[in-house]
Formats: C-alpha cells, structure tokens, sequence
C-alpha cells in the first residue's frame, strides 16, 4: 500500500510510446461530433442556422456570451 | 486506446462543466442580469421616445423566460461545450502523448497541452475580440463578429501547431530551453501581427457600465480557467496512474511501478 502511494507521488516521469496515426485517425469522425456540439452552443441561430427558429439561441444565450462567443 | 482516452476526456469534461457552471452560476450571471437590466432601460427609453414621436414599437416574443436561461440553458450549453472540449482534449492528447517530447510523462504532456490549449483557444482570440455581455454588440453585425472571431481563434491555433512543430525541430540542435523560447516568441510574433491586421470591433454603448464589462470578462476568463485546469490536470492524473498501472504491469505485477 505505502510502496504504491510513493509510486503515484513520483509519477513514472518516462513517456508512453506514441499511439500509431493509423490508430487515431479513424477516431477524428468524434472530433467532428465534437466541433459540431460546440457550433450549436457557439454560433447556432445567430451568424449561421441549421435548424429553424431562434429556441436554441434563446436556450443557450447566457452560456454562449459567458464562453466568450459573439451574440446578439 | 483512444477509446479509453475519448471517454476518459469527455467525462473530465463533464465534471470541469460542473465546476464552470458552478462558478458561472454564482459570479457570471449577476453580471448577465446587470447587463440586460440596462438593455431594458435602454429599450423602455426609446420605446418612450418614439412614442412621444408616434411610432408604436412592437416587443419581441420571448422565446425563452431569463430564469430557464439562466439555470436549464446555461447548465445544458456549459456542459455541452465542456465535453466537447473534453472529448477534443483527448484526441489531440491521443497524438501528443509520446510525439511532443520522448521524456515528458503523460501528467506533463496534459498539463502543457492545457495551457497553450487555453492559450491559442480562449486568451489570444480573446484579447483581439474580447467576450461581451448582452446589449454589447448590434445584433447587424453578428455575421462579421462571429466569423472574425472564429478567423482568429483559428490563426491562433494554427500558429500554436506551427510553434509546436519548430519547437520539436530545434530542440536536438539548440536544447530544449531554446527550442521552447523559439517557438514561443514565433507564436508571439505571428498571432500579434495577425490580431493587428484583423479589424478591430467597439460595440460598446457609451453609457454602459464599466465595471460590469469588466466583471463580465474576468468571470467569462475564470470560467476557461477553471474548465482549461480542470482538463490538464484531472485527464492528466487519471492517465498518468494507468500508464503507472501498465507499466508495473509489463515489470511484474502491481508492486512493478514502486520497485522500479
């Protein structure tokens, strides 16, 4: 138990072996999920509109002003 | 791999959207408030005005009432952007981790990657186009602000990989200490010559108080401060004990790690 808790308060201070490229590309398809998520609390419904109407800007106003996005 | 990390990074995203909601709940709303408190007074003046011109002025619907803004709405864009960013995190973790450096370990490389992450992200677009609260800003001009904005944190971005790049190519020649200054001072240089190109935006209405501008971008700060640190230091910890955990693994059993 002691040797473990020494052993996390050092850290191993040795790098991992790098993941493959080929290993991370195919999960950049996420990245653009990701990107899309933070459009919509971003910049939806204000320069650009995907879905009709203004409820999504309405809904996430304040979060978009305090994130630092331009708005209204 | 990647999965673990992905799911890894969105969960620390999710927890830091607990804590910048928490904050921006507390410290960012009043200032909201305030500032919308003038956009009424600003509305009812001219209202009055055209009024006592004539004109009657029709108010806009509300779509969505301020407490469910401040509360359903904040939480649900706040944790959305957080994870996102959690999840974004992590890829780019995914790539860093064993290419930025062969001697740093994976709490370093996520620590470094939250700083210039904020950084590139959030600081610089933001000290050319700082965040406004309501009533700043024509509602005309949403088009040319929001793609500028988004012009910039893109340069910014772009001038940290490229930094990142050159600090990789001179460290074998010129040292680590070097290599870093470098490409610090091209970063510098490259995102200070862009932001003077852009045009600048002063959407500010003469009257509007300056101290709750000012709360305003502290708490809007604090909040990617809180998010940014959340990130590098959570993700970090978390993989750092699971490569701790495999590393010991590969040596011999779980005591492998403390006996190296």
């Amino acid at each position: 138990m002691s040797n473990t808790t020494i052993g996390s308060d050092i850290g191993t201070d040795i790098a991992s072996a790098p993941i493959p490229v080929r290993e991370v590309l195919p999960w950049l398809i996420f990245g653009l999920v990701m990107l899309l998520a933070i459009y919509f609390v971003g910049a939806e419904e204000g320069a650009t509109s995907i879905i009709k109407g203004m409820y999504v800007h309405e809904f996430v106003h304040d979060g978009r002003h305090l994130l630092g996005f331009p708005c209204h | 791999m990647v999965r673990t990390l992905l799911i890894r990074g969105m969960l620390c995203g999710l927890l830091a959207g607990l804590l910048v909601f928490g904050f921006a709940k507390v410290f960012g709303e009043p200032q909201v408030d305030s500032a919308i408190a003038f956009e009424s007074a600003m509305d009812e003046a001219k209202v009055k005005a055209d009024a006592a011109k004539g004109i009657h002025d029709m108010q806009a619907p509300e779509l969505v009432s301020r407490p469910v803004q401040a509360s359903w709405g904040l939480l649900t864009g706040v944790m959305v952007y957080s994870t996102a960013f959690g999840g974004l995190f992590a890829l780019v973790f995914a790539f860093a981790n064993g290419r930025v450096s062969s001697s740093l370990s994976p709490r370093t490389v996520a620590a470094l990657l939250a700083l210039t992450g904020i950084v590139a992200v959030y600081v610089v677009p933001n000290l050319k186009y700082p965040a406004n609260p309501p009533s700043v800003g024509h509602p005309d001009t949403i088009g040319i602000r929001t793609q500028l904005y988004f012009t910039m944190m893109a340069l910014s971005i772009a001038a940290m990989v490229g930094a990142a790049v050159l600090r990789k190519r001179l460290a074998p020649k010129h040292g680590v200490w070097s290599a870093a200054l470098f490409a610090t001072a091209f970063y510098v240089v490259v995102v200070a010559i862009v932001a003077a190109l852009m045009p600048p935006i002063n959407e500010v209405p003469a009257d509007f108080p300056a101290v709750v501008l000012w709360h305003f971008r502290i708490d809007s700060f604090a909040m990617q401060v809180i998010m940014w640190a959340t990130l590098g230091l959570v993700f970090g910890a978390v993989t750092e004990r699971a490569a701790q955990a495999r590393n010991g693994y590969r040596l011999g059993g779980p005591m492998g790690a403390a006996w190296r």
